[in-house]
């Protein structure tokens, strides 16, 4: 993975995170993770401690990180326990106000180093800018390489992949169950695009819709009672819903044009999808059981690939205008669309649980490339995987 | 109703035709894109096809019809090919087809999913309507997932935006 930083939030808030302490390697590796995870976010500077690296609270003189120009300080000491878990005790101390601002131990099984490092992160994030952070998340997408398509989930920073399923036929769209414990995917192993829900734990994996023609576009309710997927077994392309048993199947949207790509609002109420019904893609809303439909996209272009923000108070899309795509969002209240992204390859937007970071499918150097912007369009990074075109990007629930 | 019956009628006529084609294929090396029959053909200089569907020179051989960007309506210049299919099938009920509808890779992978759908389920009705069963038919689509032109550029969109009829071996 090789991740690039495009921009930087207004305002950056200085941070110093000393390595840790106690085991030298661990406290290295931590230490990355921690530093990786906040400069990513766009949302802070690291400060160099510039050789001064106390481990405990009595070491350290405010006065030094006073003159860095620092704002806050990561410390702590980390070590293997007998029973083989890592345990980090770390302190967040405010250099302005000399005072701890979070002292707390943090562990996870031997092997998950990074893991502890991206709880820190979060720690961190949450205590200096008040919003919930998102790094010990996971995403999934599908990567493809030649003729394999891989389902790979991995950590937020796209770190610690581990491939779900791999096979010689396209693997589509990707959908968390809102415990983080099921994937809902679309793939073409039966000879045409069915759908299928695999444990995480497990790796067992069912059928949940293969009927005649293209079974596709799975999204999960906030409460994770039911389904919403897009068959043609009557037809074009309409929504319906169902529970993860594949039980109580009814269809929801009518017409005789396509509609897609469901996604539930957070209140589970409603649902947003790409539809041709006025006679180009655009979004539409309705009532989650069905009923009238509202346009939500105008003007040129089409628009595709709808998902509510976490608040629900507005959605992003991708929106096709002059041969290029840009991720947008729109407001449901004033109607306003603002794009994110100057424009080019770019598909599949999914917000992070926090509402602050948006993924995305892109394209750099002639490769599929995972791609975040901030929800405020000024900090974007671009990830690269090993090898491969890496697609079809979802965020996973909070931790 | 009537209507119909005409068009198979010509169809049948165009058949006809077709099949009476390859003595004039000896003299003239295919140039056509049809990779695999152009030998056969050469080597013998009175070469005739039990079945239609083995000649080169058949409207037959054509298996893809194309569309323009958003559309799924088989364009007028393709409709000779789906209705000589059609009445292929309708006088042969044991071949089978799977109709694999294509995309380009302009709009979301999903949206294409259903469009690619929607060609081939076009294909399909139109077939039907020439006289072929419906178990005879199977459509599907493969969206923008199997491009076979792979340039962001008119070029490989134009191959893309395709629906193949592929039969049975």
């Amino acid at each position: 993975m090789n991740i690039e930083i495009i921009g930087a939030g207004e305002q950056q808030i200085p941070v110093s995170i000393v390595p840790f302490g106690g085991d030298e390697k661990l406290g290295l590796a931590i230490g990355e993770v921690v530093s990786g995870d906040l400069q990513r976010s766009g949302l802070f500077r690291l400060v160099d401690p510039l050789g001064k690296s106390p481990h405990a609270p009595a070491e350290v003189n405010y006065a030094d990180w006073q003159v860095r120009g620092t704002e806050a300080l990561a410390i702590g000491t980390v070590g293997a326990q007998a029973n083989g878990r890592v345990e980090a005790r770390f302190r967040l101390l405010d250099v302005v106000k000399k005072v701890e601002l979070i002292g707390q131990a943090v562990s996870a099984n031997d092997g998950q180093v990074r893991a502890v490092g991206h709880r820190i992160a979060d720690l961190i994030y949450e205590k200096l800018t008040g919003n919930k952070g998102v790094f010990g998340t996971r995403i999934a997408y599908v990567n493809r390489q030649g003729r394999q398509f891989s389902l790979i989930v991995a950590d937020s920073d796209g770190y610690n992949e581990q491939v779900v399923l791999s096979q010689h036929e396209p693997i589509m769209s990707p959908a968390w169950s809102p415990d983080g414990s099921h994937l809902a995917y679309v793939s073409f192993e039966t000879g045409h695009a069915a759908v299928f829900v695999q444990s995480l734990y497990t790796n067992q994996r069912k059928v949940l819709a293969d009927f005649r023609g293209s079974n596709s576009a799975p999204a999960w309710s906030p409460d994770g009672k039911q389904l919403a997927v897009v068959l043609t077994r009557d037809g074009s392309s309409k929504i319906y819903l169902m529970r993860p048993d594949g039980s109580d199947l009814h269809r929801v949207s009518n017409g005789s044009g396509i509609d897609t790509e469901p996604n539930f609002s957070p209140d589970g109420q409603a649902l947003l999808f790409t539809s041709d019904r006025g006679g180009s893609a655009q979004i539409y809303w309705m009532p989650v059981e069905g009923g009238a439909a509202q346009r939500m996209t105008f003007g040129g272009g089409t628009s595709y690939s709808p998902r509510y923000s976490p608040d629900g108070k507005s959605f992003v899309f991708t929106h096709l205008s002059g041969g290029k795509f840009y991720i947008s969002t729109q407001d449901f209240q004033t109607g306003q669309m603002e794009m994110l992204s100057e424009g080019g390859w770019e598909k599949k937007p999914t917000f992070a649980p926090n509402g602050k970071l948006i993924l995305f499918a892109s394209e750099a150097r002639g490769r599929g490339i995972l791609a975040t912007v901030s929800s405020d369009g000024r900090v974007k990074q671009h990830m690269f995987t090993q090898s491969g075109d890496a697609r079809e990007p979802v965020w996973g629930p909070a931790q | 109703m009537k209507k119909i019956v005409i068009s198979i009628v010509l169809l049948n006529l165009l058949a006809a035709c077709a099949s009476q084609k390859p003595q004039e294929t000896a003299a003239t090396p295919a140039s056509s894109p049809v990779a695999a029959a152009p030998a056969v053909a050469m080597a013998s200089s009175a070469q005739t096809y039990d079945d239609a569907l083995n000649d080169p020179q058949s409207i037959l051989a054509k298996r893809s019809v194309y569309y323009p960007f958003d559309v799924s309506e088989v364009q007028d210049a393709d409709k000779p090919v789906v209705q000589a299919h059609g009445a292929y099938l309708s006088k042969n009920p044991a071949r089978t087809v799977r109709l694999e509808g294509n995309c380009d890779e302009r709009g979301s992978n999903e949206y294409n999913l259903a469009l690619g759908q929607r060609r081939a389920d076009g294909v399909k009705k139109m077939l039907e309507l020439g006289g072929a069963k419906s178990a005879q038919l199977d459509s599907v689509s493969y969206g923008e997932e199997k491009p076979v032109g792979s340039t962001h550029d008119e070029a490989s969109w134009a191959k893309n935006r395709r629906t193949d009829i592929n039969y049975a071996k």
